[in-house]
C-alpha cells in the first residue's frame, strides 16, 4: 500500500497533576493516499489525540509521524482541519474566512484574482455561493460546518483530519452533509480521516474503520475493511446484508468485546 | 404611537417626579433654588455662551470646550499606552506578573491624590489636570484590553495554528477583532472616570474649565449655576457614553 500518512509506534503521554496519563499508546497506522479512514471508539480512547498528533498540533511522546514522507512537525495547511466546533472568525463573512485560507496557502505564488476565484469555487463545492458575504450569525450550524469544511479544502490539503465534524448537527442536516462530503472526496481525491462515534456513519463514509480501544492508554483494537462500492446511497445500502454485516462487526467491537461499564 | 408613548412616557414620569420631588425640597430650604428658578437662569446663561470678558469669566460654551479638550488629551495618551500595554500583558504571562502588583497597587488611589504630584512635577494647573486624567482612566483601559486577549477562545487561536498565520495576521485578523468588544467597555469605563475625575481636579486648580466654572460660581454663591452645572456635567456625560455605546453596536457581531 501506498503510504501517504505513518503513524509508527506512537505514544501520548501527558503530565498531569498526579503524574504521567497514557493517552495512546503502541500505535501503528499507514494511511494510503486518497484513502476515507474513521477513527472511531468510545469516550475518552484517544481519537481527537490522534488526530491531533496526525495535524500536529500536538507532537507524540514517542514514535514518528510522517506525512507523505515528511516528518510531521506542526500544524500546517497542507493537513487542513475541520473542527467540531466550526470555528469560523465571527466578525468575517464566509468568503473572508475561506479566503484567509487561500490567501495563506497561494497568496505568495498567485495573483489577486486566482485566490478570489479559489475562494469562489471552493464556497461553491459545498453549494454556498448565496451564502458568500453572510456572517456566521446570519447562517445556520449546517452551513457553518459546511464553510468550515470549505475552508479546509479551498487550502488543498494532502489530508483532510475531521474531527466529529457533524457531532452538533441534526440527524437530517448530518445524513445530507456526509452524502456532500462522499461527493467532494471523490471528486477532489482526498485523502481523508474522520474521527466519529457514530457507527452507520463511519460504515457509510469509511474505506477503512480503525476501531481504538478504550482509554486509558488506548490503541489499535482492530481495522475493518469496508467493502463496499462507491459511490454509496444510504437508501440502498439498507438493502445490502454487507452493509449490515460491517456494521454488526463495528457495534460488536464497541458495545461487546469494548464494553464500558456505566459511569 | 402605543410604541412611543410606552418608550417615552416611563421617562419622563420619572423626570417629572424628579423635579416635582426637587420644587418640594426648594420651597422648604430657602437657600436652594428651585426648578423654575433654575431654568431662568439657564435660559440667560445659554443665550450666551461664547463670551470673553476676561481671562477668567468667559461663556459656558468655553468652559465645556476647555474641559473637554483636557479629557481628551488625556484620555487620548492613557487610550495610546493603556490599550497596547493591555494587549501585551495579556498575551505573555511574564509581563501580567510583572506588572501585577503595580497595577493592583496603583489603581485604588484617588484621582485627586495624584494631583499634587502633578502639580510638582509639571508646575502648571493644566498639565497637572490632564496628568491626573491620565493616571486614573488609564487602568480600565489596561485590564479590559489584557482580560479580552485571555478570553479569546482557543478555536481562533486553533484556526491561526491550523492555518499557520504570520504574527501580523494573527493580530490584524484574530486577536484584534477578538478583543474589540471588551476594548470598548474598558473606553467606556475611562471616559467616564475621566469626565468625573476633570471637574475635581478643575475646583482645585482654576483656570477655565467646568470644574472651575463650580468653583467660582460657589465662591459667587450663585446656586443656580451651580446646579446648571450639575446637569450640564451630567448631560455631557451621557453623551460621551452614548457615542461610545454606538460605537461599541457597531462593532458587536453577535
Amino acid at each position: 500500500m501506498e503510504k501517504y500518512v505513518q503513524v509508527e509506534n506512537v505514544q501520548m503521554l501527558f503530565d498531569t497533576k498526579k503524574g504521567p496519563f497514557v493517552a495512546l499508546r503502541d500505535i501503528d497506522l499507514t494511511i494510503a493516499q486518497g484513502e476515507f479512514v474513521t477513527l472511531i471508539g468510545h469516550s475518552g480512547c484517544g481519537k481527537s489525540t490522534l488526530l491531533n498528533l496526525i495535524a500536529g498540533l500536538t507532537l507524540p511522546s514517542s514514535g514518528a509521524m510522517l506525512c507523505a514522507g515528511r516528518e510531521i512537525a506542526g500544524p500546517g495547511p497542507e493537513r487542513g482541519v475541520v473542527f467540531q466546533n466550526h470555528s469560523l472568525l465571527p466578525w468575517l463573512t464566509c468568503f473572508e474566512n475561506v479566503h484567509l485560507a487561500v490567501e495563506r496557502v497561494f497568496g505568495r505564488a498567485e495573483s489577486r484574482a486566482t485566490l478570489k476565484k479559489r475562494t469562489h469555487e471552493a464556497l461553491a463545492l459545498v453549494g454556498l455561493t448565496h451564502a458568500e458575504h453572510k456572517h456566521p450569525h446570519e447562517i445556520s450550524g449546517g452551513m457553518k460546518q459546511r464553510v468550515g469544511i470549505a475552508r479546509a479544502l479551498s487550502m488543498q490539503p494532502k489530508v483532510l483530519l475531521m474531527d466529529e465534524p457533524f457531532g452538533a448537527l441534526d440527524a437530517l442536516t448530518r445524513a445530507h452533509l456526509q452524502d456532500e462530503l462522499m461527493k467532494i472526496a471523490q471528486a477532489t481525491h482526498s485523502t481523508v480521516v474522520m474521527v466519529t462515534h457514530d457507527v452507520d456513519e463511519a460504515v457509510l463514509l469509511s474505506d477503512r474503520i480503525v476501531m481504538l480501544t478504550n482509554g486509558p492508554a488506548a490503541t489499535i483494537g482492530e481495522i475493518l475493511h469496508v467493502g463496499l462500492e462507491r459511490p454509496r446511497e444510504r437508501l440502498a445500502l439498507a438493502n445490502q446484508p454487507k452493509y449490515h454485516e460491517y456494521r454488526a462487526a463495528v457495534l460488536e467491537f464497541l458495545y461487546h468485546r469494548q464494553l464500558r461499564p456505566a459511569a | 404611537m402605543n410604541k412611543i408613548l410606552k418608550t417615552l412616557l416611563p421617562p419622563l414620569i420619572g423626570l417629572l417626579l424628579f423635579v416635582g420631588v426637587w420644587a418640594l425640597v426648594a420651597q422648604s430650604s430657602p437657600q436652594l433654588p428651585g426648578p423654575a428658578k433654575t431654568w431662568a437662569s439657564a435660559v440667560q446663561l445659554f443665550s450666551d455662551p461664547f463670551y470673553r470678558k476676561g481671562p477668567n469669566d468667559q461663556g459656558i460654551g468655553w468652559n465645556i470646550l476647555a474641559s473637554l479638550q483636557r479629557v481628551a488629551i488625556g484620555f487620548g495618551m492613557a487610550a495610546a499606552i493603556g490599550i497596547p500595554l493591555g494587549f501585551m500583558i495579556g498575551r505573555f504571562k511574564f509581563l501580567d506578573d510583572m506588572t501585577a502588583p503595580i497595577i493592583s497597587l496603583l489603581r485604588p488611589v484617588s484621582p485627586l491624590a495624584w494631583l499634587p504630584i502633578g502639580l510638582l512635577v509639571f508646575k502648571a494647573a493644566n498639565p497637572a489636570a490632564i496628568w491626573v486624567i491620565f493616571i486614573s482612566s488609564i487602568w480600565p483601559m489596561i485590564i479590559n484590553t489584557a482580560v479580552g486577549v485571555n478570553r479569546i477562545p482557543q478555536d481562533y487561536m486553533n484556526v491561526a495554528k491550523v492555518l499557520n498565520l504570520s504574527e501580523w495576521k494573527i493580530f490584524t485578523k484574530i486577536l484584534f477583532p477578538a478583543v474589540l468588544p471588551y476594548m470598548i467597555t474598558g473606553i467606556r469605563l475611562s471616559i467616564g472616570v475621566a469626565w468625573l475625575v476633570i471637574v475635581a481636579a478643575e475646583m482645585l486648580t482654576g483656570g477655565v474649565g467646568i470644574g472651575f466654572w463650580v468653583w467660582d460660581e460657589w465662591n459667587n454663591l450663585n446656586v443656580e449655576h451651580i446646579i446648571i452645572a450639575i446637569f450640564v456635567v451630567g448631560i455631557v456625560g451621557l453623551l460621551l457614553e452614548q457615542m461610545l455605546v454606538v460605537l461599541a453596536k457597531r462593532f458587536s457581531y453577535e
